[in-house]
């Protein structure tokens, strides 16, 4: 048996996921002291700590991690070049204004209780369900 | 020691990522898209990581440092301001029109997709312009 006959069911295999999401987060507050956000790991890169990369790389390695025990689980990317483009710059944007992303406030903010947190993910998920509306069924992008 | 589990927490952050299906940009759209073909199994992914973050977090808020001795680093921020309310808008925005946010593109990008190497470019640009204007402001 490999790893996607076990985790064939999409819900089983989002539940397994988030749960080591959540291992994650949890081992780099507890030992790191430190709040496992992605937005806020890259846009602080600039200024060089170790840990940042480190963590970064570790990310980086996973995709061949996983292929060490299955084959990557198929991917589409519908955008195209300008529509990533213009993501790209508003995923950006607009998470170094909110201080953080699906991770920072919709994992670990969330698990702390922050009011913040619960608001922002309340915000993104709403924007994104709006856009997700207007892009596939009125203008069928 | 902090630099290994910075290492460790994010392959197992990836691997999770992976896992969870949040890598494939179309399922994140189908979980994003209400009104069509709703995908609902992304909601337990947040669900199974704030099942056992909410645990070692509540843990953490009662610490001054970690086990390992670095300060706890969390934030004491309260207030619902502007940059909150209309950066996750703008974020959200960005989401639904790709499909990636910024953790499932860098290990897509790892994996060599050349679309979330667009998207990663794009975002690290749009994080730069923000401490231009930031620092501007100031």
């Amino acid at each position: 048996m490999n790893l996607s006959d076990f985790t064939h069911s999409a819900y089983i295999a989002g539940l397994l996921g988030g749960l080591l999401i959540g291992i994650a987060a949890a081992l780099f507050v507890l030992l790191n002291g430190r709040i496992a956000g992605i937005s806020g790991i890259l846009a602080g890169l600039l200024q060089a700590e170790t840990w940042r990369v480190l963590f970064l790389l570790g990310m980086a390695a996973a995709p061949f991690v996983y292929q060490m025990a299955s084959s990557l689980p198929p991917v589409t990317i519908e955008a195209g070049t300008a529509q990533l483009i213009i993501a790209g710059l508003l995923v950006g944007l607009g998470t170094s204004y909110a201080s953080g992303c699906t991770s920072g406030h919709g994992v670990c903010g969330i698990s702390r209780g922050s009011i913040r947190s619960i608001a922002a993910t309340l915000t993104f998920m709403m924007a994104g369900i709006i856009t997700v509306y207007l892009t596939r069924h009125l203008i069928g992008l | 020691m902090l630099n290994i589990n910075a290492f460790v927490v994010g392959l197992l952050f990836g691997l999770g990522l992976i896992i969870s299906g949040m890598t494939d940009p179309s399922k994140v759209i189908g979980f994003l898209d209400l009104a069509g073909a709703w995908d609902p199994s992304l909601a337990f992914v947040m669900g199974g990581a704030i099942l056992v973050g909410a645990g070692a977090f509540t843990l953490a808020k009662k610490r001054q440092r970690s086990l390992l001795g670095a300060p706890m680093q969390l934030s004491s921020a309260t207030e619902l301001d502007k940059g909150l309310l209309i950066g996750s808008l703008v974020f959200g925005i960005g989401w639904g029109l790709s499909g990636f946010c910024p953790g499932p593109a860098v290990v897509s990008a790892a994996a060599g997709q050349p679309k979330a190497w667009i998207f990663v470019a794009s975002m690290l640009a749009g994080m730069a312009l923000y401490v231009m204007i930031d620092r501007r402001g100031k």
